[in-house]
This record gives C-alpha cells, sequence and structure tokens, in this order.
C-alpha cells in the first residue's frame, strides 16, 4: 500500500517536472541581427542565444559552396551561393533550443553541419535533469522499500 | 515473470523449421546487400543521395538499433545476408545436402580468438572511420564487400561462422544488446539434453546443421551468442527447442565476468556519447578533426576517442567502486557490474539515432527512386525534399529515452549488485552523471 503511495507520488512529481507551466521571464523584445559564416561542414559562430519574442535576422554568407540553413522547430530557411550573403528574418517566439542545420547537400558531412540556437533558457533540459534526478532518487527509494 | 513459448503455435514452429521462408528473406536481403555494394562503388558519391549510405546507414540503421535489437534480439542476425555466401561455400549447399563432410580446411578457431576482443577491435576501427565511412559511398561499399569476402574466407578456413562470432563489427555490439531484449531461443526441458544421444543440435544430423554459431543450445543461459539461425530447432529429435516470449533484460539478472564484454560495454557507451557531440554538436572544429582521416587533428582527435573509452569512462567506474569492501576481486567486481552499462548504452543509441534519423529520413524515399543518384525516378518520388521529421517530439522523445535508460541502468546496477554482495550508489551516480552529459549534448 504504502509503495504504492509512494509511485503515485512520484509520478505526479515526474509530471510536475515534465510539465508545470513556468513563467516566461519579461525583457521587451529586441531585433537582432547575426552575421555566420558558412564553410565546408561548419557555421561560425554555431551557437546562438536570443530572448523569445526576439525578431532575428540571420545573415548567412557562403565562404565556400552553396550552403544553406534550415532552423528546426521553426521549420525556415534560407540559401547562399558561394561567395554571397543571404538573410532570414523570423520571431523568435518558441522558447528552447533548436538545431539549424545546412539543408543544401554541399559535400560529404553535409548531413552533420549543425549549429545551435537557444531561445530563451533551454527549459527542457533543466526539466530532462529534473527528471533523471527524479528518477535516480525513486529507484533507490524503491530499494529501500523492499530492504 | 512468465514466459510465453511461441513456438508452441505450430504456425511459428513449421515456419523457423521450414527452410524456405528463411531463405526467400536471405535472398532478398542478400540482392539488397550486393547492390548497396554496387551503389556504393558506381552510384553518385553524394552521400545523401547513394542508396548505399541512405539505406545502410539511414534506414537500417534504424531499424536495427530502434526496433531491431531492442526487440528481436539477435534477429537480424537470423536474416543477415554477410555470412551467407561463405557458410553455403563451406557446407557445398544452400538447403540441406545428404552428405555433411566438411568441404574445406574446417580448423577450430585458435583459443586466444575465442572471445569478443576481435570484434571490439573491429567495431572501433570503424569508429574511428565513420565520419568519412557514413559519408562516402565509395568507402561503405568497400567495408560492405570487405565483410562479405571476410566471411567467405575465414568460412573455408574455420568451422561453423567464426566470422560471426569472432570479428562482425556490427555482431558484436546486437550479442550485447540482444541481452536486453524480450525474446529468446532455449531449451525446454535440460533433462531431455542430458539423455539426448549425440548432441544433434550441436553435431548435426540429416535434418540440419550443428550449430553455426558453435553454441550447445542445452547450456544456453543468454542470447549474446546464438545467431537465432533455428538450425537447432531442425536438428532437435526430441522438440526441445522453443523460441520465448520474455521480461525484458532478462539476461542480465546473472552478470557477465568476462573483461572483453565489459568493455565491449564501454566501448558502446563511449561511442555513442563521442558521436552525439561529434555529429550532432555544434561544434565544427570537432567535426574537421574527425573527418581528414590522417591529418593530426584527427590523429588526436582518435586519441581522445580511445582515452575516453579506455581511460577516462572504467577509470571513474573503477574510482566509484574502488572503496566498496567485497570478497571479489576488483576485475570480477567491475566485469559484473559493468552490466548496468548495456541497457544505459542502448538507449543512449536510441536517442542518439532518433535525432539522426528522423532528420534524414526524406532521403529515403528519394534514394528508393534514384538509388544511384543518376537522375532516375522509378517510383515518382526522386524529388522529394529533404525535410526533418517530427522535430516536435524529438526532444520529448529523446529524454523518455534516456531517462527511461537511466531507469533501467540503475534497476540492473542493483541486481547485479546484489548479486555479488556490494553497493551500488556508485554505479548509479556514475550512471546518472552520464546521462546528464547526454541530456546536455543532445537536447
Ligand atoms: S554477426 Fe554480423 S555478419 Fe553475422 S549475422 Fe550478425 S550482423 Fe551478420
Ligand atoms: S538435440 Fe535437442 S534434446 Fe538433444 S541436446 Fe540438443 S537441444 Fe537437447
Ligand atoms: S543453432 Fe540454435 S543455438 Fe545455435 S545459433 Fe542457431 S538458433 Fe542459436
Ligand atoms: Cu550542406
Amino acid at each position: 500500500m504504502q509503495s504504492r503511495f509512494l509511485l503515485l507520488f512520484l509520478i505526479m512529481a515526474g509530471l510536475v517536472v515534465a510539465f508545470a507551466p513556468l513563467p516566461a521571464p519579461a525583457v521587451a523584445p529586441q531585433a537582432r541581427t547575426f552575421r555566420i559564416d558558412a564553410r565546408q561542414y561548419a557555421y561560425s559562430p554555431s551557437e546562438l542565444k536570443v530572448n523569445q519574442g526576439d525578431t532575428v535576422t540571420l545573415q548567412l554568407v557562403s565562404t565556400d559552396v552553396v550552403h544553406g540553413l534550415y532552423v528546426d522547430g521553426y521549420d525556415v530557411s534560407v540559401e547562399a551561393d558561394p561567395g554571397q550573403s543571404a538573410t532570414l528574418t523570423f520571431t523568435a517566439n518558441k522558447s528552447g533550443s533548436f538545431r539549424f542545420r545546412c539543408n543544401v547537400t554541399c559535400g560529404a558531412m553535409h548531413p552533420f553541419m549543425i549549429g545551435k540556437l537557444t531561445v530563451g533558457t533551454n527549459n527542457w533540459l533543466y526539466r530532462s535533469v529534473g527528471l533523471a534526478f527524479l528518477a535516480v532518487v525513486s529507484v533507490n527509494l524503491s530499494l529501500k522499500q523492499k530492504a | 515473470m512468465a514466459k510465453i513459448e511461441l513456438t508452441r503455435s505450430t504456425f511459428i514452429k513449421n515456419a523457423l523449421k521450414s527452410r524456405y521462408p528463411q531463405l526467400k528473406v536471405f535472398i532478398v536481403m542478400l540482392i539488397g546487400y550486393i547492390f548497396a555494394i554496387l551503389a556504393g562503388l558506381i552510384g553518385t558519391p553524394v552521400g545523401s543521395h547513394n542508396f548505399s549510405i541512405v539505406f545502410v546507414w539511414i534506414a537500417w540503421w534504424a531499424i536495427l538499433i530502434l526496433v531491431a535489437v531492442p526487440f528481436f534480439g539477435r534477429g537480424w542476425c537470423a536474416v543477415c545476408p554477410i555470412p551467407l555466401p561463405g557458410e553455403w561455400l563451406q557446407r557445398g549447399a544452400i538447403l540441406n545436402p545428404p552428405d555433411k563432410r566438411p568441404k574445406w580446411l574446417n580448423q577450430r578457431v585458435p583459443k586466444m580468438f575465442r572471445n569478443i576482443w576481435m570484434q571490439n577491435i573491429s567495431f572501433l576501427l570503424l569508429a574511428l572511420f565513420s565520419s568519412v565511412l557514413l559519408t562516402t559511398p565509395n568507402i561503405t561499399g568497400i567495408v560492405l564487400a570487405a565483410m562479405l569476402f571476410a566471411a567467405i574466407g575465414l568460412s573455408t578456413v574455420f568451422e561453423r561462422r567464426a566470422f560471426c562470432r569472432y570479428l562482425c563489427p556490427v555482431g558484436g555490439f546486437i550479442g550485447l544488446y540482444s541481452q536486453t531484449a524480450p525474446i529468446e531461443l532455449r531449451i525446454k526441458y535440460k533433462q531431455v539434453c542430458v539423455k539426448c544421444e549425440g548432441k544433434p543440435c550441436y553435431n548435426g544430423s540429416t535434418n540440419g546443421y550443428g550449430c553455426p554459431w558453435d553454441v550447445f543450445p542445452g547450456g544456453l543461459t543468454k542470447n549474446t551468442y546464438c545467431g537465432l539461425c533455428m538450425e537447432c530447432i531442425r536438428t532437435c529429435p526430441h522438440d526441445n527447442i522453443a523460441v520465448n516470449l520474455r521480461p525484458f533484460s532478462a539476461d542480465l539478472a546473472k552478470p557477465s565476468t568476462r573483461m572483453d564484454e565489459a568493455f565491449k560495454a564501454f566501448i558502446m557507451l563511449g561511442s555513442a556519447m563521442i558521436y552525439a557531440g561529434v555529429l550532432l554538436g555544434p561544434w565544427g572544429m570537432f567535426k574537421d578533426a574527425a573527418y581528414n582521416v590522417g591529418s593530426s587533428a584527427w590523429f588526436v582527435y582518435a586519441i581522445i576517442f580511445l582515452a575516453i573509452i579506455f581511460v577516462i569512462l572504467p577509470g571513474f567506474f573503477t574510482l566509484g567502486i574502488l572503496n566498496t569492501k567485497n570478497v571479489l576481486p576488483l576485475k570480477q567486481r567491475f566485469a559484473s557490474l559493468s552490466t548496468a552499462l548495456i541497457p544505459l548504452g542502448l538507449m543512449f543509441w536510441v536517442a542518439f539515432s532518433l535525432s539522426f534519423v528522423l532528420t534524414n529520413a526524406s532521403y529515403i524515399l528519394a534514394a528508393l527512386s534514384d538509388p544511384l543518384g543518376l537522375g532516375w525516378n522509378l517510383f515518382g518520388t526522386a524529388n522529394t525534399a529533404w525535410r526533418p521529421m517530427l522535430t516536435s517530439i524529438l526532444a520529448p522523445a529523446q529524454t523518455l529515452a534516456l531517462v527511461g535508460g537511466l531507469i533501467w541502468s540503475a534497476r540492473t546496477a542493483q541486481k547485479a549488485a546484489n548479486e555479488i554482495r556490494t553497493s551500488s550508489i556508485s554505479i548509479i551516480v556514475f550512471s546518472f552523471i552520464l546521462t546528464l552529459v547526454m541530456l546536455w549534448l543532445l537536447l
């Protein structure tokens, strides 16, 4: 009986950690522009951070062959010819961490030409860490119960 | 928990006993495999448009690691085309000949090679070149062909499936992780085997061949080395072989004591983490180093790769168990407790592969219609645009896999620690920290 109660409690705690709404920090939205150089097989800079609500402009500059930039989760993209630049503007309304990746086949390692855009805080990572912690605690508690 | 004997169904049993259903699958697989070799060698050098890369490293890999291994264990080995030409040559037959005298050298594999160290090495060799292997059709074609010919070569020198047992880089980790699968092939009654004369399941009979995997079915306690080839179902005169549905990870209740198997767990765990960082991370420097095989950056990468697998991970793991008081020697504790890393590693691979596969699955449709990248359009899908699939559920699915793997690993650690009367806490902390690293790398 007691162990069932414990299990229920842990599942509830897990759900809270995974889904409880968090207050979005109130930061006035800004317009931000990044110049991103693309070469085989990397972006530079490859890690971008913006606040939720910001208007993000990416200026993609290809330094060798044709490259693209596709943002996971936002489903927006842009392509730049060699030596040229192209811009992409979108509103970063979803928070979290998103990969951006090349969407024009540009050579062997093309599928792994990847960068990372973080909008606001990467809450899902912290929630996942919380879940992992809860998991370890519950496994140990369930052992104590049996012992 | 109870087991359910699947072979009690006469339909399943007859399908497994007959050689024809399996042969049909074999032929399809072999044609696909040879086509992949040819596509790799003569098709377009652009990996994402070549059948060899797309079907081997995206489609096959996805099925293998997300479905076949977790649910069917060595199920892939039951239909794998790689050892077939060698095996047919070795037997001098494709089905079942009346005359079973050895046709070739039929040597026993030397004792020093009767472990999985060669498989550990062959896997690491491929792993160190993986950035090139995964992206270059030529190299994939050559490696696939080399495996086929190595299997043929070993079949003519040694008895049974020496390639599968001792060299195949894929077979090593399938065997390790097959212990977690909810399916097994075992005998029904020990007593029947004890009284059985001639042990045809191991020695062969007019009904079929002795175990090609050099396993005595009567002694099976774990899935690792049984290739689910179904020969023993055909040869056992006492109907004593069963294929059972069972709880997940049943084999892990009896921890291994072998160092080669323990290190296999570390190799797989470490590789999944390194790939997650190098291939899916945003750091171009690592990708350059991994891809430019032979450059000095690559040598540094190779050294770090091996150091993580052989020094850093086992080192911290050992530190964790050093102070636990126990009558058993450290080596044995190390091997037993590393069992906990088997489900952890499997789920690391699942989480890594989910991202890789969902992002690139749309290439499969295009490659189906234009397998050589020559501008064909066989099924009208050649122009399918690349687009990541299911991006919104990817992160939750990865968390589920990683946290689920952590729980599974912690439970396994408790059982393994119980078995040798020691504490599991340091192993659980070890798994927890690695899970955090993996979450950070992937999310
Ligand atoms: S061990 Fe390797 S070659 Fe043998 S059946 Fe399994 S995957 Fe195929
Ligand atoms: S042939 Fe059948 S009964 Fe005889 S030893 Fe093998 S599994 Fe047991
Ligand atoms: S003969 Fe039986 S025990 Fe041996 S590999 Fe085949 S299925 Fe497994
Ligand atoms: Cu590209």
